[in-house]
């Protein structure tokens, strides 16, 4: 559950972030790849090597749509209704890597923001990542 | 018994060894209980959890979030036998405490927040790797005696 401050919280930490997707996006996946190599499962069709251009423009999808998703956290179903098919009929990834993404990402967020990513700031987005990953899953089963 | 590369053994007793052990402690139990809610549920009798700001300012909170740093850091002095030197610790959370074991990993993350958010980039993907496996065998090693 969401509050209204947590959502604006959320909203306008990934308006900031937006100009820097590629980096942020790509660092997220480098970290989860690194603590846990079997994420990387899912990319050996790919070049993954640091800022690679594969890695860059992976990076800045995910945190693109992410953000897309944070504009309206009300309308997460709907926005992410294209990603929901693709992750449950072609993608198929486990959803139990969302979480250690999920984690990557906000060590990223730490490693950028420092103190400004209060325990408050934390909490809002790890609440909505989990949320995002769930609407992802839907069409799983 | 656990391996630890040269590199991983390097990177933890660095970042350890940058700690203040009185602020992160705090800093990160307080996270824990902000971020993860349900974990108060262990501290009772530690007064005021309202909300964010007083959790942040609670001297319970602060002590014992010092203790857990110190605790961790005779994981640190003995990485090669942290099974053993936390026997104990996993008998009294197990037997005494009842802690459900999921916590520990709950506040392993919050540490390696706190951790990311002071060193900043130089928190590389790697050092994240091996802190995590770190903790991990901290983790592990707790839940042990449990039955």
């Amino acid at each position: 559950m969401l509050s209204k401050k947590e959502r604006e919280l959320i909203s306008e930490i990934w308006g900031r972030l937006t100009p820097v997707a590629e980096d942020i996006g790509a660092e997220a996946l480098l970290r989860m790849f690194a603590s846990f190599p079997g994420t990387k499962t899912y990319f050996s069709h790919l070049d993954i090597s640091f800022r690679s251009a594969h890695l860059l423009s992976h990076g800045k999808k995910i945190v693109l749509a992410i953000a897309e998703g944070a504009k309206d956290i009300s309308q997460l179903t709907v926005t992410l209704a294209p990603l929901q098919t693709l992750h449950a009929y072609q993608l198929r990834i486990d959803p139990t890597n969302f979480k250690l993404f999920s984690h990557c990402m906000l060590v990223t967020l730490a490693c950028h923001m420092g103190e400004d990513f209060t325990p408050t700031a934390h909490a809002a987005m790890d609440k909505y990542l989990s949320a995002f990953a769930a609407v992802l899953a839907e069409k799983y089963r | 018994m656990v391996e630890w590369t040269d590199f991983e053994r390097t990177t933890i007793q660095d970042i350890f060894s940058k700690l203040d052990y009185e602020v992160v402690g705090p800093k990160t139990l307080a996270r824990c209980l902000i971020v993860y809610p349900w974990t108060q549920r262990y501290f009772g009798n530690f007064g005021n959890l309202y909300n964010a700001a007083v959790i942040m300012g609670n001297p319970m909170v602060a002590k014992h979030g010092i203790t857990i740093l110190h605790s961790l850091d005779r994981a640190v002095k003995n990485m090669d036998d942290i099974r053993n030197t936390y026997a104990e610790l996993s008998v009294l959370h197990s037997e005494k405490l009842h802690v459900d074991p999921s916590n520990f990993n709950l506040l392993a993350d919050c540490l390696t927040i706190v951790v990311a958010a002071q060193m900043g980039k130089a928190f590389t993907g790697e050092m994240q790797a091996a802190f995590h496996k770190f903790l991990a065998v901290v983790v592990s090693s707790l839940r042990r005696q449990y039955n």
